[in-house]
């Protein structure tokens, strides 16, 4: 029996050592091991056996069969191995063939990106978004905002009105929507005023629609210095930290007094020429930029609101508005102001 | 406006280079545009020339050579101008000058004759329009003399750019005025201090009335009349300075009102007396439809608010604006009546805008002169007339005028200067600044008294007007501190609106969409492109009254119309495909509304997205904004690994639940259709019951009106989509501490019935431990048989509080077959 125990071993062996596929090790287990293998009634016929051969006998086939086990488990994860090796060799692929379109990105509009960055600048300085009509009545357009009937501005050159409504327009500008803020909340307000507003004006450098950001600070003792201070604040945010700015007096009749603004040129410094000695394309030698009007908000604007605690003997401030098209033209030298409506998906697509 | 430095330095004189004042004028409110010039660039070349001889052109008819004495010896030059003789003193361009058009004057070969030079015209000097060839000079300056001594030529001009409300700066003696007011150097006394003397016969009366009608349009109307004046060629100093001004020398007289327009800001008209019967003028408006033909030669019909200065033949000048032809001055005329008035300038703008005609004079109206500056030309004007035409001034001046308004006097508080600006300018700058400016200046205890010069009448009115002015002549570029407000009660940020509608934003960027920008304008025929029958709101848009064109005359209604023009432009331009995004408003003729599209009356919460904005008056219309997409074409390029399908239903479907997802909505999607999409691939899309836009595949027949093959797209009111948002709500739920059941089943029911049906029959019967029923298949097939369709779903039960066992997920798959046994379904066997 102790022979036959051995003899099945050693043929259990090496036909293990030969198997070649992990199916052909599991026949060979259930050929040895299984409920119907030799060894196996062997072990099982042991009670039978007299009782001084049972304890040799059983201990013989007890190890054979754990010997077996282990051959199997070591050969098994020896094929595993390689047979995966083989797969994988199977599943080559051409790596030169181009990578699989993965759903592109859309892209965000310039003039959008533009208006959140402003917003953003002017969020962290403090102030809230609001938000108007752009069709609007003369009144927050133009008479609440100190244009006297007849101001050239009202003329019908310049100004979009509706059919059937003469006192209804398309607003000129954000400003109306200073007065409508300030009819709803006393101060202090600081807020900033994006959004469309048109000019019956077509050329490269003028659109019948185009976008602007008004600004607005209106609080006790707010002064023209706040104004120069905040707008530093922000052409730096959208233009470098080394930008200075500078006020020139102006004229609009909502402000008085009132300033056009200057940035001073990011492309040559501010020094008017390029390192190649050639007069500087973007500022035209000027080592300036004009880049917004603005002012002290004139007395008689916050006259209409002074029942709303706008007394303009006690209180103060400033009002600016910002073309986001000029601005976004001279971050990213769009040259004609139209470009932006055209939409051309491929000049959307040089833009995040 | 045009300001030859010369003439400006003639009545103040900074002492500085051009461009050190111009920079200082720009930095204190006046804009230069630029630093122009007229004639040649530099005066170098140019010198005064002797004619020594001057004889015919052996080889050509037309030329002469003349021997010329420029100073440094005998020259030969060839002219063609017929009036050159011996001993004549010229104008002479040696080579090497620059001439006007920039060219370089070299010696030339004309006709085998060497010419080392060049006899001038006026013209060619741009000094004025020629007479007859070329300039003949005074005797007086020595030959080689440079000619810049004696002619204003290679002058510089400033070219300004006036602001509206400084209607002063419209003339040199205004300009000097805020030179003196900068730069502190000296001002001459008034151009206007003397007056002619009036040696004329009899009395302005006896030869001229005026009547004025419309006093409220016209507040003063003054008139001098002139006698055995000579009309003639201006001298050649005051063409040149009109030439510099960019005004063409006519005559003498309309020379002289044109040069003392340029010179005070004040318009004058010359009449031919003799050519106004009885010298009677009225001043009138015009009767609705009169005619008259003005000087320019344009007959023009007038409205009943034209203001006319007429004879008593009609019609003879529209006030302000242009003189008639029947009364111009003419090479014939003796007799001149000088008006100088002063116009309603609201009547004068609106008058000029009417008749598309603008003039040198309406443009300075229309800013509304002082009546005082009437007798400041006057007396500038009589005497030039009587000093370079020989005219005799009849005493007497015809002056209609209401009470000129008294002088206003303004007070300006010491600590109200700097605490507006945030500047500190001293009291005694102040001062100076304001009396430099013409202010009459009064200390008042701590304060000023300040009256204000007839000038600055419209412009100056209030205390901060003041602070303006003494603010930006102390230089705001030089003295502005640099601050940031000190108030505390200030607190930024994005409402939740904004952000969620950024956040909506970057959604559709990322999912792939490009965001445009469309115009808010249309054609009013759009909505029949978009097949949009009588009396839908959206084909009613609201219209513009002065449209730029026909087809910008509309405001949209939809976002649809944009993005199809979109679409359209860039697929014609070579895209294969487009997929896009638009945020931004529509305009409805309708009152606002609010949300949920319902009328806002009374107290109205603001809601920007919906288009009811802050402010007491609700706005006109109706203008909510929206988010849109469209896709045409393949949203993921092909591959070698496929791809490319076309945008259709469900791809748009797929973004517009990826955004909702990212927002925490749930939408409702049911078949409905609209005339500009697929009818049997549109769907209204709402929120909790509440409509808010559609889907769809682009109606055939509308993509033909744009020229695209076939597209898809969204449209949803972007208000009610945030509003609905619950993103950053979000409570924790423990879903790790007790595993979901999974288990897929297929469902059989008649072809009519909708996933959604089924969906929410099988999360009835689920009960609220069916967490999700999720259609991962659908089957039509013959297995089946006709009119039966089956759908899979991907289950998940889950409870919070335990493992669910086997036979409770079996008792609700039980009940969930109840329930689509109720929509005539049951489970695939």
């Amino acid at each position: 029996m102790l022979e036959r125990i051995e003899e099945i071993r050693g043929e259990a062996a090496t036909a293990i050592a030969a198997a070649s596929s992990s199916a052909e090790l599991e026949e060979l287990r259930v050929r040895y091991l299984g409920r119907k293998a030799e060894l196996t009634s062997v072990l099982r016929g042991i009670a039978e056996l007299p009782a001084d051969e049972r304890g040799k006998v059983g201990g013989a086939a007890n190890r054979a069969r754990q010997e077996l086990e282990a051959l199997l488990e070591a050969s098994a994860a020896q094929l595993d191995a390689s047979e995966l090796e083989s797969r994988l060799a199977g599943d080559r692929v051409d790596v030169t063939l181009p990578g699989a379109q993965p759903r592109p990105l859309g892209h965000a509009h310039l003039i959008a990106r533009t208006t959140r960055l402003i917003e953003d600048v002017m969020v962290g300085l403090g102030y809230r978004v609001m938000e108007g009509p752009e069709i609007e009545h003369d009144y927050y357009n133009f008479t609440a905002l100190n244009h006297p009937p007849g101001h050239p501005a009202r003329m019908l050159q310049d100004t979009f009105y509706v059919q059937s409504h003469p006192d209804v327009l398309l607003r000129t500008h954000t400003s109306p929507v200073q007065v409508r803020s300030m009819e709803s909340q006393p101060p202090p307000i600081f807020i900033i005023v994006p959004g469309k507003v048109y000019r019956r004006d077509s050329d490269a450098t003028h659109s019948p629609m185009f976008h602007q950001i008004e600004g607005l600070a209106i609080a006790e003792g707010i002064t023209l210095a706040d104004l120069q201070g905040t707008l530093l604040a922000l052409c730096r945010a959208i233009f470098g930290d080394e930008r200075e700015v500078r006020l020139r007096p102006h004229f609009f009749p909502f402000t008085e007094p009132s300033v056009e603004v200057d940035v001073s040129c990011f492309q040559c410094g501010g020094s008017g020429s390029l390192a190649s000695g050639e007069r500087c394309n973007l500022c035209k030698g000027q080592g300036w930029i004009e880049i917004l009007g603005a002012g002290m908000v004139d007395p008689n604007v916050l006259g209409f609101v002074e029942s709303g605690g706008y007394d303009p003997e006690r209180v103060q401030g400033f009002a600016f508005g910002i073309g986001i098209e000029r601005v976004a033209m001279l971050r990213h030298a769009v040259p004609d102001l139209r470009r932006f409506f055209d939409n051309d998906v491929r000049m959307l697509e040089q833009f995040g | 406006m045009r300001v030859p430095y010369s003439w400006l330095r003639e009545y103040c004189d900074p002492g500085v280079a051009v461009e050190e004042i111009a920079e200082r004028l720009v930095m204190t409110g006046t804009e230069v545009e630029r630093i122009g010039g007229v004639g040649p660039p530099s005066g170098d070349g140019f010198v005064v020339g002797k004619v020594i001889s001057a004889e015919q052109h052996p080889n050509a008819d037309r030329l002469r050579v003349c021997k010329v004495d420029s100073g440094d010896g005998e020259r030969t030059i060839v002219c063609g101008a017929p009036n050159v003789a011996a001993g004549q003193t010229v104008a002479v361009a040696l080579p090497g000058a620059t001439m006007p058009n920039g060219e370089k004057l070299r010696q030339a070969k004309l006709r085998r004759v060497v010419s080392e030079g060049m006899v001038l015209s006026v013209s060619e000097l741009e000094l004025g329009e020629d007479a007859d060839g070329i300039l003949v000079l005074e005797d007086g300056p020595a030959a080689g003399t440079p000619l810049a001594e004696v002619l204003p030529i290679a002058e510089p001009v400033l070219e300004l750019e006036v602001t509206p409300n400084r209607v002063d700066c419209l003339g040199i003696w205004g300009v000097a005025r805020e030179v003196h007011a900068i730069s502190a150097a000296p001002l001459a006394a008034e151009p206007w201090s003397e007056d002619a003397v009036a040696e004329g016969a009899g009395d302005v009366s006896d030869y001229a009335s005026v009547e004025v009608e419309a006093p409220e349009l016209c507040p003063r109307f003054t008139a001098r009349v002139f006698t055995d004046l000579e009309v003639g060629p201006s001298p050649l100093w005051l063409q040149a300075r009109l030439s510099a001004a960019g005004q063409r020398p006519i005559n003498n007289v309309v020379d002289i009102t044109n040069y003392v327009m340029l010179l005070t800001a004040q318009p004058l008209h010359a009449f031919d007396l003799d050519e106004v019967p009885n010298g009677a003028l009225t001043v009138r408006v015009a009767s609705a439809g009169e005619k008259m033909t003005t000087l320019d030669g344009v007959e023009r019909s007038f409205d009943a608010e034209t203001v006319l200065v007429c004879d008593e033949n009609g019609a003879s000048g529209i006030a302000g604006i242009m003189g008639g032809q029947s009364s111009e001055v003419s090479a014939g005329t003796t007799r001149v009546l000088l008006e100088v008035a002063n116009w309603d300038g609201t009547n004068v703008l609106r008058t000029s805008r009417l008749l598309g005609l603008r003039s040198e004079a309406s443009s300075r109206f229309e800013k509304q002169l002082h009546p005082a500056l009437c007798m400041r030309a006057q007396r500038i004007a009589s005497r030039l007339l009587v000093e370079l035409c020989g005219a005799k001034l009849v005493p007497g001046t015809l002056d209609v005028a209401a009470e000129p308004p008294a002088p206003p006097s303004i007070g300006l508080r010491a600590a109200r200067v700097e605490g507006l600006l945030g500047m500190a300018v001293p009291q005694a700058d102040q001062s100076a600044y304001l009396e430099r400016l013409g202010f009459g200046v009064e200390p008042d205890g701590d304060d000023l008294r300040v009256e204000v010069p007839p000038d600055r009448h419209h412009d100056v009115t209030r205390e901060v007007d003041l602070i303006e002015e003494v603010g930006r002549v102390h230089g705001f570029d030089r003295h502005l501190p640099t601050t940031l407000p000190a108030v505390a009660e200030k607190v930024g940020g994005l409402s939740r609106e904004q952000q969620l509608r950024r956040r909506a934003e970057d959604v559709l960027r990322d999912l792939g969409l490009d965001q445009v920008v469309g115009w808010s304008f249309t054609d009013p025929g759009e909505g029949g492109r978009l097949r949009l029958p009588e009396g839908d709101p959206r084909a009613e848009p609201v219209l513009l009254a002065n449209p730029l064109s026909e087809d910008q005359s509309a405001m949209r209604t939809s976002l649809l119309g944009s993005l199809l023009d979109v679409a359209s432009r860039n697929l014609a331009h070579d895209a294969d495909a487009v997929a896009l995004f638009e945020s931004g408003q529509v305009y409805l003729n309708l009152p606002p509304m609010g949300r949920n599209a319902t009328h806002i009356e009374g107290n109205r919460p603001v809601d920007p997205l919906a288009g009811v904005f802050v402010g007491e008056r609700a706005a006109p219309f109706g203008e909510p904004h929206r988010l849109a997409a469209l896709a045409s074409g393949a949203l993921v390029e092909r591959s070698w690994r496929g791809g490319g399908e076309p945008a259709d239903y469900f791809s748009l479907k797929a973004v517009l639940e990826a955004l909702a997802g990212q927002l925490g909505v749930g939408l409702s999607f049911e078949a409905a259709p609209e005339p500009f999409l697929h009818p049997g691939r549109a769907a209204a899309i709402s929120i909790a019951g509440v409509p808010i836009g559609w889907i769809g595949e682009v109606h055939p027949l509308v993509c033909r009106e744009w020229d695209v093959e076939a597209a898809a797209g969204f449209e949803i009111a972007t208000a009610a989509l945030v509003g609905a948002a619950t993103v950053g709500e979000e409570a924790f739920e423990d879903v790790t501490t007790y595993p979901a059941v999974h288990q897929d089943i297929a469902v059989v029911v008649p072809a009519d019935v909708t996933a959604v049906a089924v969906h929410d029959a099988v999360l009835e019967g689920g009960g609220e431990l069916l967490r999700s029923a999720r259609a991962f298949d659908l089957y039509e097939g013959e297995q089946l048989g006709a009119g039966r369709k089956s759908l899979a779903l991907r289950l998940e039960f889950r409870a919070a509080d335990r493992t669910l066992t086997d036979e409770e997920v079996a008792g609700l798959r039980d009940s969930i077959v109840a329930e689509l046994e109720g929509i005539g379904g049951g489970l695939r066997e």
